[in-house]
């Protein structure tokens, strides 16, 4: 009996996977660490911004400094994200389009944003325009305020957004080599008409993908952001800046009802992402993320 | 050790893979299993390893009942198309894998293992790329470690899926030479599979040509290709024309015309002739077959015609000199030597 | 456009293989234009400011007690984390190449949540959970237990954050590993757990290494959602970014200068070392091929 049964489950299980069992414990215990880290979270977002009702929940979005953050999150992002766009799409035909020296250095150097903590990216233009500096004091004399001010807010997004749509692209670009590009010049198209025509719909659903994740972190900066704004309510404060002061200010559900809106914002982003992912995943390329 | 596969089927998500398989393979013998894609030789192969389990049937090893046993148990060494080798492992590391995870009752002392690698590489001709990693050899290189780490753990068989399939050709002609040498020193009931007939022919004992989840016919090399049994095999194994002819008095008739064939005792009613391109007569006179050259073109050594046989638009190719004069629309007729009837 | 409808070679750009497509100078030289202006030029002013200490000077201000700690704080917090985002990663990257299970596709998706999500909304979210009041605070709270406003909260932090680097680096490394690996080992009479010990996880190694390293330095990095949860006391929970942000809120330029320095030094040093392990893995194991 014993060896019947033991025969019955070497049939069943293949060589090269685990029983079904071990299976559910294996995708069991990954489950729970992710519903702990990842959605728990989440959910405390949403459960705290409606704790007190509806109201209260709506009350603290139209609020005047709130709304104020809104805007100011929406036009930081209006600004950074489009100059990124210019920037990786310059970079990823530079890259990918040609052969020269440096070119793996040069594809390091873009990814760097991504290894400085971001209240040192923040930190960074401070040095450049603040007090004592040799650049603040001078736009200072022709009246541009730089640091705690919209100028700052922006220079410190678009440096932790930087390498996004670009990573993006570069190997997208360099998978589908230059045959496309060639065939169109040799056919008497210009190079705008190429890059119109030819590479940019051949990159679009890629594109796409790298300005969500730029938008999403843009929205969301917060290290960076906090250093160069002076967090002046009503004027420097953006989104997540808004959520700090309200949470330190002992007002937790207007802090969270600010908050839910990032959130909606990373839960669209993620579903867009994997829109794409799912439906044009061989137009991505495949970045590792 | 002999294997004997008894009446296996497999299925694959309710697709049969294999219908109702009977094989004997002799202790000792060098087996192809020839057949298009498709054609379930690597599924049962795979079946032999216990890389997959039978739907039903049996495999014996020897006199056991291997069915039951998992891959593990059944100690038979595979060779994968792509090598398989494991890349973060060096050469010998590879080879001794195989005997250093067995457990420590059966595992040789570390100086045994390493000194069995060595002389496994040395077999497959490998001394002194012990230390590199699989990424540092060619294609062929792998593949010989490859079969060097198959045979390490003495296998009862070796299996062998496509193992050339993956080299250019030059390196798989010598591969081929070789694996016989090593087979012939070593001694190994070896099976192995292909799609190449020129490999099956020159590398194998006997071949087991399949189609369609069946076994087509089982033989040696010759015997296959001058006694195929159905117009598969004739077609698969080597060149092959066809035509469809009539019967009567015991002779071949095509469009009411006797072409100097014997029928033998096939009765009287439609049929299938098949003969092989190069073995052919050119005959002068009446009771032949005759044809109009449609295509004429020179390979190599020899001149390939194709040519158009009476009104119905069949089509055969037959090999010339290749200094045969055979133009287009030019006329010739002929007679195959040796040919095969099959029931229409 | 004229210069790049001829094809002729240009002599000033003999660093590059000649091609047909046009726009390189263009396109390179916003590259580098855009890079410098955002991303060095900023960095060498942080460079000069701490350079202006003179090395003793620096050595000194590097070595103060406050900033050893929370140097300290950072590197060992960001180290467990890792350590513990690694096992668990590891685990949700099997689970989510190797099994099929209903919902593994929004599980997949999921794990971006830490890339999409504000990071002051993620620390005020974790904060709501940990607190001593909170949905597994209250947990551990009756047994003296404290998560949030400790050292333990930062870990939180960090694994959250870190999570996803870990996952999507191995992921696509273990798509790779073939199926007729594993059934060699097998063949070989591996049983199943040799086979995932001895093949699999070592062909692993790199890509481990790899996502233990960039979830470590983003642990170190990380601002937003640690500061909430930390409780910021100076020698136990106040990590190295924080200490900028008040050096920098004292106008202490220099200090804050100083500590970002180092922290960029070691990240340099960690992103060095992640290039070197993709390249002698590469070259020796030939993965990315």
């Amino acid at each position: 009996m014993a060896t019947k049964l033991r025969a019955r489950t070497h049939r069943r299980i293949s060589p090269t996977s685990e029983s079904r069992l071990v299976q559910w414990i294996l995708i069991g215990i990954a489950f729970v660490f992710m519903a702990i880290i990842l959605l728990m979270p989440l959910y405390a977002v949403f459960h705290e911004a409606l704790a007190k009702g509806l109201n209260t929940f709506f009350a603290a979005l139209v609020e005047k400094d709130a709304q104020a953050a809104i805007r100011l999150t929406l036009l930081v992002a209006a600004i950074a994200v489009p100059l990124n766009v210019v920037f990786g799409l310059a970079a990823s035909w530079a890259i990918a389009k040609f052969e020269f020296k440096g070119k793996a250095f040069l594809i390091t150097l873009i990814d760097l944003p991504f290894s400085v903590s971001p209240v040192i990216s923040g930190l960074v233009y401070v040095l450049l325009f603040g007090a004592g500096s040799f650049l603040g004091p001078f736009l200072k004399s022709y009246g541009i305020e730089v640091l705690f001010a919209l100028p700052g807010i922006v220079l410190a997004t678009i440096f932790v957004t930087f390498p996004f749509v670009a990573r993006e692209l570069i190997p997208l670009m360099q998978d589908q080599g230059t045959g496309d590009e060639e065939a169109a010049l040799s056919l008497g198209a210009n190079g705008w008409q190429t890059f119109w025509r030819v590479t940019l719909p051949n990159i679009k659903w890629g594109l796409l993908y790298g300005v969500l994740l730029c938008n999403a972190r843009a929205m969301g900066e917060f290290g960076a952001v906090a250093v160069v704004s002076g967090k002046i309510r009503g004027q420097t404060t953006t989104m997540p800046l808004q959520v700090e002061m309200l949470y330190n200010e002992y007002n937790a559900t207007a802090a969270f009802a600010l908050a839910s809106l990032l959130a909606l914002l990373a839960l669209v982003t993620l579903v867009l992402k994997s829109a794409l992912e799912w439906r044009y995943g061989d137009e991505i390329a495949a970045s590792g993320k | 050790m002999e294997v004997r596969v008894a009446n296996v089927r497999k299925e694959f998500d309710r697709f049969p893979a294999l219908h109702d398989v009977s094989l004997d393979i002799r202790s000792g013998e060098l087996i192809a299993l020839l057949g298009p894609s498709g054609s379930g030789k690597t599924t049962l192969l795979r079946l032999i390893a216990g890389l997959e389990m039978p739907t039903a049937g049996k495999i014996f090893f020897g006199d056991t009942d291997a069915s039951e046993k998992t891959v593990q148990e059944r100690n038979i060494g595979f060779v994968f198309q792509h090598y398989a080798l494991f890349r973060h492992m060096t050469i010998l590391e590879n080879v001794s894998f195989g005997l250093k995870v067995r457990p420590r009752s059966s595992r040789p002392p570390a100086g045994e293992i390493r000194r069995r690698a060595m002389e496994l590489l040395d077999l497959v001709q490998l001394s002194g790329l012990e230390k590199r990693y699989p990424n540092q050899l060619s294609g062929g290189q792998r593949q010989r470690v490859a079969l060097a780490r198959a045979l390490a753990i003495e296998p009862a068989v070796l299996l062998l899926d496509e193992p050339f399939g993956a080299l250019d050709a030059q390196v798989r002609r010598e591969l081929r030479k070789w694996l016989r040498e090593i087979h012939d020193r070593t001694g190994h009931t070896t099976v192995f599979v292909t799609h190449d007939q020129e490999e099956a022919l020159e590398l194998s004992d006997r071949l087991c040509v399949m189609s369609q989840g069946k076994i087509e016919q089982v033989g040696t090399p010759d015997t296959v290709y001058d006694h195929p049994s159905s117009p598969f095999v004739f077609g698969f194994i080597g060149e092959s024309s066809e035509l469809p002819v009539t019967v009567e008095n015991n002779e071949l008739w095509i469009g009411g015309r006797a072409i100097g064939v014997p029928a033998g005792d096939t009765p009287t009613g439609q049929s299938r002739l098949f003969f092989r391109p190069h073995d052919v007569d050119l005959v002068e006179g009446d009771a032949a077959l005759a044809g109009v050259v449609t295509t004429s073109r020179r390979v190599g050594g020899t001149r390939r015609v194709e040519l158009e046989i009476g009104g119905d638009g069949h089509r055969v190719e037959i090999d010339l000199p290749f200094d045969h004069p055979a133009g287009e629309k030019s006329r010739i007729a002929f007679r195959p030597r040796r040919w095969t009837l099959f029931p229409a | 456009m004229s210069a790049a409808v001829s094809p002729a070679p240009r002599k000033g750009l003999s660093f590059r293989q000649p091609s047909v497509i046009p726009g390189f100078g263009l396109t390179l030289g916003f590259t580098i234009s855009y890079f410098s202006l955002i991303i060095l030029i900023p960095l060498i002013a942080l460079a000069i400011r701490s350079a202006g200490l003179g090395p003793e000077g620096f050595w000194k201000a590097a070595t103060d007690a406050r900033v050893l700690g929370a140097l300290r704080v950072s590197f060992v917090t960001a180290l467990i984390a890792a350590g513990i985002n690694v096992v668990f990663g590891t685990l949700i990257a099997w689970v989510l190449v190797r099994y099929r299970f209903p919902g593994r596709r929004i599980f997949d998706a999921i794990i971006d949540l830490p890339f999409a999500l504000p990071t002051a909304v993620a620390g005020i979210a974790l904060t709501a959970i940990y607190a001593p009041s909170g949905a597994i605070g209250a947990i551990f709270a009756p047994i003296g237990w404290r998560i949030a406003y400790t050292p333990v909260g930062i870990v939180i932090a960090m694994i959250f954050i870190g999570l996803p680097f870990v996952v999507r680096t191995i992921q696509p490394i273990l798509e790779e590993v073939s199926n007729e690996v594993e059934e060699a080992s097998a063949t070989l009479g591996a049983s199943r757990f040799q086979t995932i010990t001895k093949v699999i996880l070592p062909s692993l190694t790199p890509a481990i290494l790899t996502g233990f390293a960039l979830a470590f330095a983003r642990g170190v990095g990380e601002y937003g959602s640690i500061i909430f949860i930390a409780g910021n006391i100076p020698f136990v929970s106040e990590i190295a970014p924080l200490l900028i942000y008040i050096r920098l809120q004292e106008f202490n330029y220099v200090g804050a200068s100083v500590i970002a320095t180092v922290m960029l030094l070691i990240s340099f040093a960690m992103l060095f070392a992640i290039n070197l392990i993709q390249a002698w893995s590469r070259r020796r194991y030939g993965y990315g091929h």
